[in-house]
């Protein structure tokens, strides 16, 4: 940024000694979201897609739907991928190159919230057991990095899985015919991920980048609908104390609750 | 022993396919000082993992842009054995592996003075020589106790230990078939003298109070390897005393 640093230091320490008397330099209470505005079926080309403003942070998820062979595994059900593309354009410290662990913990975040929650019903995206199956490709752009990418690209990503259509198919000897009209890909389940940041001993939910980078830790909730906690990821080089993740525990699944509510009904 | 799979991991007695209890560890064997190259070194053998952890430096930082002013910086290299697992597993590293590599460093970071040694670079490097569910924990512990061995000030030792749930129990320390065919799985890194959590994940489903429950009982197998860890260092450390009872 083109900011000096000492501006930036001092800016720092001000966010840190506000939220040690529990407020935020944006004026948000610790436990408050950023504004949150979501655009769905942003991409035509892409079978389901949506863009999600969180605060500044801008982040586009694109689905494509393909074919291709199960994991061995369990061989009746369809193949979830993840991927997440920290683009060079969303901020000055991405660079172009292949995904970095910075990316790669991203998507892999998403993806356990999606997977562990059971999101999508892969059951029934079965094509012709152990041979084919309907692959779901979620691919996480962001676009303006503002902090907090994992709570807005969870957020564009379920967005997007709920504006997925799947074309209409049979099977003509073996082989796949796409017949006319679109049907919904099956969502059962609506997980929504909470981050919090902890700064002097404090927790605070949704950091933005700044509050990021006066950070100890990070940590990630993900709840499903039915309020059941099903990934957590905790970053950073700080540590928690358990007392502080119980009690994140519960805030997220307020947060959570809050944030579907948004997400579902579009 | 020729056995076949069994339909249940846990009995009507709360006993585990293992013969464990719900609560218990699998039996963890540590060893301190066993590379002679590296500056320090350790070994778990906890269940069937097998897990060799090495540490290198502080030393001077290559390429010497990447250095910190104020402190060393921490790398960490989590990465499994082509024949660790039943299927070959490619050496390149996986999005796992890289994952991994990442919280592992991160865990470990609290417990380092890396402010000690500005510019420098700490080298972690994790070998998974066999798997058996839990590694990443494991890896935590090997790691802890290499870098302690190499003589690097530490604020703890960190243990690490995973909970879970299986057919409905809350159980500790899971292994890779009760991980595959469970419902949760929990890994937790611990600093028992500081009462700090420096690594969480999760993955399955659990409620709030299951998950509440589940962050106690790693809680507690954590203390009980960090015993161990002690145990460990003072057979590589403390001279014994010539007459032995």
């Amino acid at each position: 940024m083109t900011i000096p640093a000492m501006v930036v230091r001092v800016k720092q320490k001000r966010i840190a000694e506000l939220i040690s008397h529990g407020k935020r330099l944006d004026e948000r209470e610790l436990d408050e979201y950023r504004k949150v505005q979501l655009e769905a079926g942003v991409i035509e080309r892409a079978e389901g897609s949506a863009r999600i403003r969180l605060g500044k942070t801008e982040v586009m998820v694109g689905i494509k739907i393909e074919t291709g062979e199960p994991f061995p595994d369990v061989p009746n059900e369809g193949v979830l991928t993840v991927n997440a593309e920290l683009v060079p354009l969303a901020s000055p410290t991405f660079e172009p190159g292949p995904p970095d662990e910075n990316s790669i913990e991203l998507a892999r975040i998403v993806d356990r919230g999606i997977r562990e929650s059971k999101a999508i019903a892969l059951e029934k995206l079965c094509i012709t057991p152990q041979k084919k199956v309907f692959v779901v490709f979620v691919d996480i752009y962001v676009l303006n990095h503002d902090g907090n990418l994992i709570d807005a690209s969870a957020m564009a990503a379920l967005a997007a899985l709920l504006n997925t259509k799947m074309f209409n198919y049979e099977m003509k000897e073996g082989e796949i015919q796409i017949k006319p009209g679109y049907t919904q890909l099956p969502i059962v389940n609506h997980p929504v991920a909470v981050t919090f940041a902890k700064i002097n001993d404090k927790v605070v939910v949704d950091p933005w980048l700044e509050e990021e980078q006066v950070m100890d830790a990070r940590l990630t909730i993900t709840m499903d609908k039915d309020g059941k906690v099903c990934a957590v990821q905790k970053g950073g080089y700080g540590y928690f104390s358990k007392e502080q993740i119980l009690e994140a525990a519960k805030i997220a699944k307020e947060k959570s609750e809050e944030l579907r509510k948004i997400l579902v009904k579009s | 022993m020729a056995k076949k799979s069994p339909e249940k991991l846990i009995n009507k007695k709360d006993v585990r396919v293992d013969g464990r209890k719900l609560n218990e560890l699998r039996p963890v064997k540590l060893e301190v000082g066993i590379l002679s190259n590296a500056d320090g070194s350790a070994y778990i053998e906890q269940g069937k993992n097998k897990i060799l952890a090495a540490v290198y430096g502080p030393k001077e930082l290559h390429p010497k842009h990447l250095a910190l002013p104020d402190r060393a910086l921490l790398h960490c290299r989590y990465h499994m054995a082509p024949f660790s697992v039943q299927e070959r597993k490619s050496p390149a590293p996986s999005r796992r592996e890289i994952e991994l590599s990442k919280v592992i460093r991160e865990a470990l970071e609290p417990s380092i003075f890396a402010e000690y040694y500005p510019r420098t670079s700490i080298d972690v490097f994790i070998e998974v020589l066999q798997a058996d569910g839990g590694t990443r924990c494991a890896g935590i512990t090997v790691a802890s106790l290499a870098l302690a061995d190499a003589g690097i000030p530490m604020r703890d030792l960190i243990s690490a230990c995973a909970a879970g749930k299986v057919e409905g129990h809350l159980v500790l320390d899971l292994t890779d078939t009760e991980d595959k065919a469970g419902e949760a799985d929990l890994p937790l890194a611990f600093m028992p003298n500081f009462n700090a959590i420096t690594l969480l994940q999760m993955d399955g489903k659990l409620t709030s109070d299951e998950f509440e429950q589940a962050v106690n009982m790693a809680v507690e197998g954590c203390r009980q390897i960090s015993t161990l860890q002690k145990e460990a260092l003072k057979v590589r450390y403390v001279v014994k005393e010539a007459v032995e009872e």
